[in-house]
């Protein structure tokens, strides 16, 4: 069978499914919105008089609650139908099914759902660099006036200190904005000098403080640990508690330096030393082990949130969080339980 | 221009720029009177690293235009990227859509650019966040393939490590608790579930720690060579 | 036998895939037809939380870091809403930052989720506050030891920081007694060890929430630097349950709401994709062993 073959009858049956799914109990995919109205009594001032602003929001409802007013009132408007939410969910659940048809085989599919992500995501990063830092520090320092009457009333006056800086932030930023230029590159080194010196200058405070300082002396542990009663101190040791945490202290104490006898590559693994490095060898296994295990979980409970939006958003076939009446769940819940 | 001009421009002026930069730093931490200092330089670096993101941004527009320009292939894709980088930017510097805010309402831009209703809002919630997290979500099913054909117990190391993976997938399971949770209180130490606490308290504990001193006394060297000049590996090859 | 080794061998891995997709998909259905979850007993990790949260006195400033993005939330979102949920259940003041870019919309949306929907009297600028998020990863950190608005000078819907009653008596980062970081890489849980706690010299405590990549690497720390810990899926499982068993009403029979059982849903899936990944170890090291063993016996 041919690929585009394989394609056309995928995307029929799964065409065929939702139209199904379409046509059973309350349908799928669809978003309500509630009708906000906003009223803001402002107060005079030397600019403009006293003052109601009034405007309409429509914030984003669970399909009961229109539900439940339509039927109380069907002529009701706080409630409503809302297109483009209702695209939204469509189009991200296409988005979904792209990206998951990618493990058959690459696609144009998962092409263009690849091709808006790289687009969306680097102007979405440029939005959120230009309004969370650059206004309020950059244009803040700068443009003072700008900012306080245009965005951000409550904004600070900045000191000349923060001006003076800012200045040197903007010299910087210029420069390293001519890493797009055709000519003169070269000057962008100097920010890139300027970031990677001061991470050079944190991490070594941090390192050494953080990682080097703090795990030596957290290895220091009693190779004896006794555990006493909680119940009365006067009980003295408990035999089989202490005997297991003294052990555990034992083996991670060995355990460190095992493991950092096997990274001193500056002397052969020979002897003492290089029985200590099997040792920490076998330490690592264990370590990687367990990384492994870990990250197959942190993994699948990715897998399982988009499947839950694609099986509770999109398809209506189940509803944890209770937000609409699902007929097709609740019948086949009502058999299984 | 001296014809040594370009390499002090080019690399002595950088060197030491992040030596400069690098020091005040360092001596922030150890000296209070340069404490006030070492804020400033880090308010400088945080505004760089926002400049940085629209570099990025200018960046990929610069790469797909010249894609677009030279008909590569798969220069239709490229199109596709570019207008959805501007819209996105165009609705998100422009906050279209977004009602103004309630603290201050008599101001049009004073609104919060991902607010209900407003479109860069909706195409974080409809294009960016269901793309990103199926991305992610496909690491699982590689994972999975990754297990079936490279975990193989060829020697003690590697049984050593599906042993581990074995009990941590179990033990972080109920699937422990009905393995092993009939066991008698004083061999619990034996279930799989406090097993796995065992092993990540205790092995993972030991081996994780050698390797975080390690990398630390990496990062410390290489960090003061970069600092004292030593390392300038990091601009590139130069004249 | 030896045909079966075969179709091993030779298995297309997109069998695999839908082999997951089955053991993952199953559960799902099934819990949330049901409603059924399994049952969690915490570890000393997650309960090590749990207590550092309950110790504060109700009116506690406490600083919660958003440094995640939606592409970990099937982990996280969980941690972020109970953790919320006990927060302020306890009456703490929550002030809100994020180092990841995508942090600040999901601040919102937890806000929404919990506060805004079972806490109506607490006040937004007074009981929380969203300070957004700033660039510059550790070296925000590292302003925030010293001068914290000039890291964060304005809340997230413009209000000077100087004006927020929430941020009463906040000059420095270490004003917090307790740092609350939900953490999916860098910079995150590794980065405020590093730079704040380690410096601020035991004047402020840390708990995290993280993905399971970064749960092995953080152990260390724990509990000198960091003072609770929960890891992956399974430890929001734990938590979730821990603060929903202390926060139910002892005279009411009522369901606890779906949104505070979502990690204890996940771990349906979980077991389910755990248990075909044993399967799946344990068949590929069957083919390799029959493989290897009928090469020797073909040489000799």
């Amino acid at each position: 069978m041919k690929p585009s073959k394989t394609w056309v009858i995928v995307v029929a049956v799964i065409v065929v499914l939702v139209g199904i799914r379409m046509t059973i109990g309350q349908g799928m995919a669809r978003a309500y919105v509630e009708r906000i109205d906003q009223s803001v009594e402002v107060k005079a001032n030397d600019t403009h008089g006293a003052s109601t602003e009034k405007w309409t929001e429509w914030h984003p409802v669970a399909p009961k609650k229109f539900e439940a007013a339509q039927k109380a009132d069907p002529s009701q408007t706080k409630f409503a139908f809302s297109w483009a939410n209702t695209i939204g969910l469509w189009l991200a659940a296409f988005f979904t099914l792209a990206i998951f048809s990618f493990l058959y085989r690459d696609n144009p599919g998962y092409r263009l759902a690849e091709a808006v992500i790289i687009g969306v995501s680097a102007a979405y990063w440029g939005v959120i660099g230009f309004w969370d830092t650059l206004v309020p520090k950059l244009f803040g320092a700068l443009t003072p006036n700008l900012v306080h009457d245009q965005v951000l009333p409550s904004l600070p006056a900045p000191t000349n200190g923060q001006v003076v800086a800012m200045c040197f932030a903007l010299a910087l930023g210029l420069m390293l904005l001519m890493r797009l230029a055709p000519k003169g590159g070269w000057i962008s080194l100097w920010p890139i000098a300027f970031i990677i010196g001061v991470t050079a200058g944190l991490k070594i405070v941090s390192h050494v403080e953080s990682d080097l300082v703090a795990q030596s002396i957290a290895t220091f542990k009693p190779l004896v640990q006794p555990i006493v009663s909680s119940e009365s101190a006067q009980s003295g040791w408990m035999l089989w508690p202490t005997i297991w945490a003294s052990f555990a202290n034992i083996l991670l104490v060995i355990g460190v330096l095992c493991c950092l006898t096997y990274f001193f590559f500056s002397v052969e693994h020979k002897g003492v030393a290089g029985r200590a490095a099997r040792v920490g060898i076998m330490y690592l296994m264990i370590t990687f082990g367990a990384a492994f295990g870990f990250t197959v979980m942190g993994r699948v409970a990715l897998l399982a949130a988009r499947i839950e939006f694609l099986f509770d958003d999109w398809l209506w076939l189940i509803d944890p969080a209770g937000k609409r009446i699902v007929e097709v769940a609740s019948a086949i819940g009502s058999m299984l339980c | 221009m001296a014809e040594g001009s370009p390499r002090i421009m080019k690399r002595l002026v950088p060197m030491w720029i992040a030596i400069i930069a690098g020091f005040v730093m360092l001596l922030s931490a150890f000296f209070p009177i340069t404490e006030s200092l070492g804020e400033t330089v880090g308010e400088i670096f945080n505004v760089v690293a926002a400049i940085a993101f629209v570099l990025g941004a200018g960046s990929l527009a610069k790469v797909n235009l010249a894609k677009i320009s030279r008909r590569d292939q798969g220069w239709g894709y490229a199109a596709i990227t570019l207008i959805c980088f501007a819209i996105t930017l165009v609705v998100g510097l422009g906050k279209i859509g977004v009602p103004q805010s309630t603290q201050f309402p008599l101001l049009g831009w004073s609104g919060e650019k991902d607010a209900e209703g407003s479109i860069f809002g909706w195409i974080y919630e409809f294009a960016l966040v269901p793309i990103t997290s199926t991305m992610f979500a496909l690491l699982a099913f590689y994972v999975a393939s990754a297990a079936f054909r490279a975990f193989r117990a060829k020697n003690l190391e590697a049984i050593l490590l599906l042993s581990t993976a074995f009990i941590v997938l179990l033990g972080r399971t109920f699937a422990g608790v009905v393995l092993t949770g009939w066991l008698p209180d004083w061999a619990s130490g034996l279930r799989l579930e406090n097993l796995s606490v065992y092993i990540m308290q205790v092995f993972n504990t030991a081996g994780n720690r050698a390797i975080i001193i390690g990398i630390a006394l990496g990062v410390t060297a290489t960090s003061l060579r970069i600092l004292l000049g030593v390392d300038r590996s990091w601009m590139g090859s130069g004249d | 036998m030896s045909k079966f080794i075969t179709i091993l061998e030779g298995l297309d891995r997109r069998w695999i895939f839908l082999a997951m997709a089955i053991s993952v998909a199953g559960p799902i259905l099934y819990i949330g037809i049901t409603g059924k979850t399994l049952p969690e007993t915490p570890t000393p990790t997650a309960r090590a939380v749990y207590k550092e949260i309950e110790a504060l006195s109700p009116g506690t400033p406490v600083l919660l870091s958003f440094d995640f993005d939606p592409a970990s939330g099937g982990e996280l979102t969980p941690m972020a809403t109970s953790l919320v949920h006990q927060c302020a259940a306890r009456g703490l003041r929550m002030v809100f930052i994020a180092l990841w870019p995508l942090g600040p919309q999901l601040i919102d949306e937890t806000i929404k989720r919990v506060i805004l929907a079972d806490y109506p009297n607490l006040k937004e600028g007074v009981d929380y506050v969203n300070l957004g998020f700033q660039s510059g990863n550790e070296s925000v950190m590292k302003v925030m030891l010293t001068d914290f608005a000039k890291a964060f000078p304005i809340t997230k819907n413009g209000v000077a920081v100087g004006d927020v009653v929430a941020l009463k008596g906040i000059q420095r980062v270490d004003n917090f007694p307790l740092l609350i970081t939900i953490s999916a890489g860098y910079p995150g849980a590794k980065e405020w060890i590093q730079y704040v706690i380690s410096s601020s010299g035991g004047k402020i405590k840390m708990v995290t929430g993280c993905t399971g990549v970064q749960t092995p690497g953080l152990y260390p720390y724990y509990p000198v630097q960091l003072n609770g810990l929960l890891g992956a899926i399974k430890g929001a499982a734990e938590y979730e349950s821990l603060v929903n068993s202390s926060l139910a009403p002892k005279d009411s029979s009522a369901a606890v709401p779906a949104k505070y059982l979502e990690a204890q849903r996940r771990m349906g899936p979980q077991l389910g994709a755990h248990l075909l990944m044993i399967a799946l170890i344990i068949l590929g090291n069957i083919a390799f062993f029959a493989q290897r063993n009928s090469k020797v016996r073909a040489t000799s």
